[in-house]
């Protein structure tokens, strides 16, 4: 600890950091643009000047930077001194010179940290009279507008573009006053971390291009604490409503996940909520075609269809939350209960979580990921599998260097100092994946394989890392060579981490990247161990299911179903035509509870129309195994509810039946699954309240209450009441730090923008007040001997006329519901099979573009063909789950012609 | 297509080679001046990328550098240009009459070049001879303690060694 004065008071603060984060960890208003908790100082705006005094004697003292000021024993400042108000606001107003004080028109007025930090410094009235300096702007692409006379060159952008992100095409051009932040020309800004300058840049440079399509100022949209639905990290987000519609998603910060960052998959692919396919009323299909069907009617057909005596089959889903689910589970009876995933996903799953729970290495958080000196990828490609992981990895990769500037004592938060000493220098990185990726950019050493090729390397390691497990038979010197140097690099490694997944389909990884991390753990390394999963709820389903939809398959074979029920699943998607119709023919009657129109939907007898995570309250698992709460963000005036509340009144008798708030379900689901018994502290209960307040979902200056639905009308209709949740949908309810899991926005006197989160922090850019949200499931067990995983498989051979087809993976058009967002739309590729040169020569296929045939389950594809000189011979990839590729399993064999 | 003569180019991979491998990007100011030497006096777009070219650099990190220092022409320019200092001390010694009457004489603003190709006038950030100021640089010399007289001079000079060497 040391002592510091901040305007002649004392105060105890941590070592190791600067002036700025300490004052406004004590909660002083300080002002400031160029400096953030995640980018550290590098003393560019000049904003956070404060008077720095020698000793208790010196009166006059000088103007210094509080965040280049170290926080050492007996600092002395002063923020509130004359001088260092007149500094401040004299700053400010030169920054601004050139601003347009266009904030009416502005996307960023009313949560503007330029407007914050201009009324705090005390810079009311404008003298400049002089023409105003004005730049272009550049189209960004899809996701991101661009108004470059808003800018106040504090270089957040490109430090958090190319610095933090890896980015490579955004930069700062030009000097003194005409600096100008952009691209070399017009194009879309390809990093996939973009959209973090929405909340990175303080003012209105960059903003958010699908918010605008539909745009509601801060304090008009209702917002609710949720969970990202884009993949299976849960990045904790803030999604917002006005009219009923989504209208933005923001980073919720979570210390221990996603911390002030989200991916352009979470951010953007928000407008599927929206769409017009969406199903917002119970259905009913009559003569081949649906026609909509009062509640209470649908209830009481599908009842009888499911009587006393008849073969009913529930199948769930990795999207839908533990809740439906389960109460799926609970309407169909356990033994009639299916994972809505494949059997070869599902056994991965069990694979994993088995893993997670009985594995003595640690599974660190996204947010712990960052703090690991060596990395291992085993067959991820995590960018677009799991993008925020990705930059959670680039961040690990500085660790490394960074020692070398600790050890001649410059602290973390020097940025400037860092970078001089590391350069562009990264830590240990090695990767084995089936094709290039893009992390390959930071990597010591790559390889690409079949993910055999890829379990041997990984076995290869751990054998050198522990020479009493068998050695990998017939290894090839490369990759002999390649895994000596991985074990190397990883046993000098203080904190090695070993990040595998399921996206391969294959066992053998997952038990390669396990054995790697038993290896290290036994040699007394703090290693971590991260597997990604499919999709956002893919661990907590599993966790629910016993059999898969194979077995379903198998079942319905032998003996017809009456009833089908599906839960938010597109069968087609996940397991293809073939098996989706093999199942769907065999059930007589087909219920599903789904949020927009699909294949599968088309082949249904009743729809019920259930909410996305938009209009759902639930719980979700993530890959580490966190429970997470997710809140609905509004109650849609059609008839779309959480699939959890028709499962709940179906299993219930009609006559008597009542609606179970959210809470009662949940003690259901811990009373029969006592290991899930967590995912109860994972929120507040319904009956929570501050004093006798409930939480808002509306800052206090939401406008138009009275007025908004004036049109149907007049008299303005009593707020709907949320039963599943200690919050409001109004503005009314306890305004100050509320709890973590139930923080809709951000807000605090004088901070309008993002950054009001310093507030709701114990110490800037740590955790929340009140702890992160969240609830870990399973810790490793220290204790256990590690029981390694002796199949190492044999090396993959090529076959001369057929060849293996392995999914690749896409940020933008392999996740299902995003894809359908507009602005994601415009990000998806081309379909295409990637070949290597060699392999495309010996099919006959020169041309880049040309068609490739193929046969998958004896139906013929038609695709374009892109070289991919990375991939391994007798592989194909195929991009996962685009309309073009949709319904394939992976992996499988095939032959091809031009 | 441009490209470095045989000589030029030896010179560059000199110049490359001051600087450890692999930090190539080093050599990317010294290279700039010499492309600019070399292709007409200016950094054309073309330029750049074939310098990103010959230093395996993103041609977006060649546009930074070279948008930022000014003493790179990002347009054609003059056979002589005219640096004019519009720092602070600079300004309080007269340099904006000076930067203006230059504009006068030649009837062009900061930033332009005369049709006779022969002058280009430009603004410049503090060269580091206050004590000398207003001030100009032009070429690789300073012009010191300006005055409108001393403007007139050096602009006859400047033609007259003009039509001397064509």
């Amino acid at each position: 600890m040391a002592k510091v004065f901040i305007d002649d008071i004392e105060y105890e603060v941590p070592d190791g950091k600067n002036m700025l984060e300490v004052c406004l960890s004590l909660g002083f208003d300080l002002t400031y643009f160029c400096w953030h908790p995640a980018l550290h100082s590098i003393g560019a705006c000049r904003q956070c000047g404060v008077i720095n005094y020698k000793d208790e004697n010196d009166k006059r003292g000088r103007i210094t930077m509080a965040c280049m000021l170290p926080a050492s024993n007996g600092t002395r400042i002063s923020i509130e001194a004359k001088a260092a108000h007149d500094f401040r606001a004299g700053n400010i107003e030169s920054l601004m010179l050139n601003h347009p004080h266009d904030c009416p028109v502005c996307d960023e007025g009313g949560e503007c940290h330029l407007q914050d930090m201009t009324l705090m410094s005390g810079h009311n009235y404008r003298r400049y009279r002089f023409k105003k300096r004005t730049h272009t702007n550049q189209y960004l692409g899809p996701f991101l507008n661009h108004e470059m006379n808003r800018c106040i060159q504090c270089y957040r952008c490109v430090r958090f573009y190319k610095d933090y992100a890896g980015g490579k095409d955004l930069d700062v051009f030009a000097a003194h006053d005409d600096i100008y932040f952009g691209r070399s020309e017009d194009g879309v800004l390809e990093n996939e971390f973009s959209g973090n300058l929405v909340e990175v840049c303080p003012t209105g440079v960059f903003t958010d291009k699908t918010l605008k399509q539909h745009y509601t100022r801060k304090w008009d949209l209702t917002s609710a604490p949720s969970v990202c639905h884009g993949c299976s990290l849960g990045c904790n987000i803030l999604a917002s409503q006005r009219y009923g519609t989504i209208r933005r998603i923001l980073t919720r910060y979570n210390g221990d996940v996603n911390g002030y960052f989200l991916c352009d998959r979470g951010r953007f692919g928000y407008e599927y909520t929206n769409s017009k396919k969406r199903i917002i009323k119970a259905l009913k299909r009559v003569s081949g075609t649906y026609q909509p069907i009062e509640n209470g009617n649908a209830f009481e057909e599908v009842k009888a269809l499911m009587g006393e005596g008849k073969k009913v089959i529930g199948i769930g889903s990795p999207r839908a939350s533990l809740e439906s689910n389960f109460l799926l589970k609970e309407l169909v009876g356990e033994n009639n209960f299916y994972g809505g995933i494949s059997n070869t996903e599902g056994n991965l799953i069990k694979q994993v979580i088995d893993i997670l729970k009985k594995g003595k290495v640690k599974t660190p958080s996204l947010a712990e990921a960052k703090g690991y000196d060596a990395v291992f990828i085993v067959g991820e490609d995590v960018t677009n599998t799991a993008p925020m992981l990705a930059l959670s990895l680039r961040q690990a990769a500085k660790n490394k260097p960074n020692e070398e500037a600790f050890a001649i004592r410059i602290p973390l938060w020097n940025d400037v100092a860092i970078r001089e000493i590391v350069q562009e220098r990264t830590g240990p990185f090695f990767i084995a994946t089936v094709h290039h990726t893009k992390l390959d950019e930071i990597s010591s050493g790559s390889f690409y394989g079949h993910p055999d090729n890829i379990a041997r390397l990984g076995h290869a390691v751990a054998q050198k890392i522990n020479n009493n497990l068998p050695s990998v038979p017939d290894a090839d010197r490369e990759s002999a060579s390649l895994s000596s140097s991985i074990a190397e690099a990883l046993l000098a490694a203080k904190k090695p981490l070993i990040v595998s997944g399921t996206s391969l389909f294959s066992k053998n990884v997952i038990e390669a990247a396990a054995n790697v991390a038993y290896a290290l753990k036994e040699q007394g390394k703090d290693v971590g161990l991260i597997y990604t999963v499919p999709e956002a709820n893919s661990v907590g389903m599993t966790l629910l299911s016993e059999n898969f939809v194979d077995d379903a398959i198998a079942r319905v074979e032998k003996e017809r179903a009456d009833v089908l029920l599906i839960l938010e699943n597109d069968l087609y998607q996940r397991i293809g035509k073939k098996d989706s119709e093999a199942i769907l023919k065999r059930c007589n009657q087909v219920v599903a509870f789904e949020n927009l129109e699909n294949e599968t939907t088309n082949s249904c007898d009743y729809l019920f129309p259930a909410g996305t995570f938009a209009e759902s309250t639930g719980t979700i698992v993530n890959n580490e195994g966190r429970a997470q709460r997710f809140y609905q963000v509004h109650i849609p005036r059609n008839e779309v509810r959480s699939s959890w509340k028709w499962l709940d009144i179906l299993r219930q008798d009609l006559q008597t039946a009542e609606a179970k708030d959210f809470d009662a379900i949940v003690d259901e689901l811990i009373q029969k699954n006592p290991e899930l018994q967590k995912i109860k502290e994972t929120a507040p209960t319904a009956d929570f309240r501050i004093g006798t307040q409930k939480i808002p979902r509306s800052p206090h200056r939401f406008s138009g209450r009275t007025s908004m639905i004036a049109n149907i009308n007049v008299s303005e209709p009593k707020p709907p009441v949320d039963n599943d949740s200690p919050m409001s949908f109004t503005m009314e309810g306890y305004h100050g730090i509320q709890p973590s899991p139930d923080t809709a926005f951000y807000w605090s006197p004088a901070w309008n923008s993002v950054q009001a989160i310093n507030k709701y922090q114990i110490e800037v850019g740590g955790p929340l007040h009140d702890g992160n949200p969240g609830k870990r499931l399973f810790e490793p067990d220290e204790n256990r001997q590690a029981k390694y995983f002796n199949d190492i498989p044999s090396s993959f051979h090529p076959s001369n006329d057929e060849l293996l087809v392995l999914p690749l993976y896409h940020i933008y058009g392999s996740e299902e519901l995003t894809a359908l967002s507009h602005a994601v739309k415009e990000r998806i590729p081309q379909a295409y099979i990637a070949l290597n040169e060699n392999e495309a020569r010996r099919k006959g296929l020169n041309a880049e573009g040309g068609k490739v045939e193929f046969y998958y389950q004896d139906k013929k594809w038609e695709l374009s063909l892109k070289i991919d000189n990375s991939l391994p011979d007798g592989i194909a990839g195929l991009p996962k789950g685009l309309n073009e590729t949709s319904g394939i399993g992976y992996p499988f064999r095939t032959k091809i012609n031009s | 297509m441009i490209k470095f003569s045989e000589e030029k180019l030896k010179q560059v991979e000199k110049i490359i080679a001051r600087y450890p491998e692999g930090k190539q990007k080093s050599a990317l100011l010294p290279v700039l001046h010499l492309a600019q030497q070399e292709f007409g006096g200016w950094l054309s777009p073309e330029t750049m990328d074939y310098v990103a070219s010959l230093l395996g650099l993103l041609t977006i990190e060649v546009y930074e550098v070279a948008t930022f220092y000014s003493m790179y022409n990002l347009k054609p320019v003059g056979k002589y240009v005219f640096e004019v200092c519009q720092t602070g001390p600079c300004i309080t010694r007269g340099s904006d009459d000076i930067i203006k009457y230059i504009g006068e004489r030649l009837g062009i603003k900061p930033g332009e070049t005369t049709p006779d190709g022969l002058f280009t006038l430009k603004t410049a950030e503090c060269l580091g001879a206050c004590g000398y100021a207003p001030m100009m640089q032009m070429g690789k010399g300073f012009k010191e303690h300006l005055t409108k007289e001393k403007v007139d001079e050096i602009i006859e000079e400047c033609r007259r060694s003009a039509a001397i060497n064509n």
